[in-house]
């Protein structure tokens, strides 16, 4: 259960940790985040918690988007050897939602239909990761090639 | 929560486990890292084998979300704690992490849960008494 790539005691406060992103920007700029440690999903985690609070989400919505937002960052950790989780606002005349981006420079993913089938597990999760993070999402697009990393991009809107 | 007699084991995250007889009682903070998870599986199993412990109640009433590590560390937990004599309760799941992992695709195979912490401690054979003093078998 050692995250791949952890440092040994590393410092919460480390620049990872923080938003690569300065604050203060505009509400529907992508913020972007470093996920290099374990402390990095919490980040994220937390942020994106924010992002859909702000953006009036219902309780459920908010823990759907989290959960997925925790399992694809893990899976960057993880299978990619870290990467970065970008949180934007969207404020279209068609609605509101949160877009997620969370790119790799891993290995990438090889049998991509086998990776969202439930129960397939390369590491030392439950094999529910991807298909599950889709499921939580509206939208839900996943760019990969062997040795050229990953990047999904997921996008759940508000529903009322 | 004070209790005569009851211990205190402080762990990385400082999460206390209490002893109640023969049952443990903890609970989880509202993040569970991969450290905190492996900390308290090591402890928990410990303080089963010291205590001579039949049950445990985990109280996860304050964890936001359960995504697939935390639902693996949880099935783990209850397996171990079982390999040693002692079943495990998870109680007081909320209700839109309960809606969310059912959507993942997790049904926490193996792993008993309870609504929340008095019904948990109810199916371990803790009983309110009826003037309301508190438990007692």
């Amino acid at each position: 259960m050692t995250p791949a790539g952890g440092r040994p005691g590393g410092a919460p406060s480390s620049p990872a940790a923080a938003g690569t992103t300065k604050p203060g920007s505009p509400p529907d700029e992508p913020h972007t985040y470093q996920v290099r440690t374990e402390d990095d999903l919490l980040t994220v985690r937390h942020a994106v918690r924010a992002a859909s609070q702000d953006l009036g989400f219902p309780l459920v919505d908010q823990t759907r988007v989290v959960t997925a937002a925790s399992e694809l960052a893990r899976n960057a950790l993880v299978h990619g050897g870290g990467g970065t989780v970008a949180v934007e606002p969207l404020h279209r005349p068609g609605g509101v939602g949160l877009r997620l981006v969370v790119s790799d420079k891993g290995p990438g993913i090889a049998d991509l239909e086998g990776a969202l089938t439930d129960g397939f597990t390369t590491g030392s999760g439950l094999g529910h990761g991807l298909g599950g993070a889709q499921r939580l999402m509206h939208t839900f697009d996943v760019c990969s090639s062997p040795g050229a990393g990953t990047t999904i991009t997921a996008v759940r809107w508000r529903t009322r | 929560m004070t209790v005569p007699g009851a211990t205190q084991t402080n762990l990385e995250a400082t999460v206390p486990i209490l002893r109640l007889g023969d049952t443990l009682v903890t609970g989880l903070l509202s993040e569970l890292d991969d450290k905190q998870a492996t900390a308290l599986a090591e402890e928990l199993t410990t303080r089963i084998a010291e205590d001579r412990a039949r049950g445990v109640l985990l109280d996860i009433s304050r964890l936001e979300i359960i995504d697939s590590f935390v639902a693996r560390a949880l099935m783990e937990l209850s397996t171990m704690a079982q390999l040693l004599g002692a079943r495990v309760i998870v109680a007081g799941m909320r209700p839109p992490v309960a809606i969310t992992l059912v959507e993942l695709g997790i049904e926490l195979t193996g792993v008993e849960t309870a609504l929340n912490a008095e019904e948990g401690m109810a199916a371990l054979g803790w009983h309110r008494s009826r003037d309301g003093r508190g438990f007692g078998e």
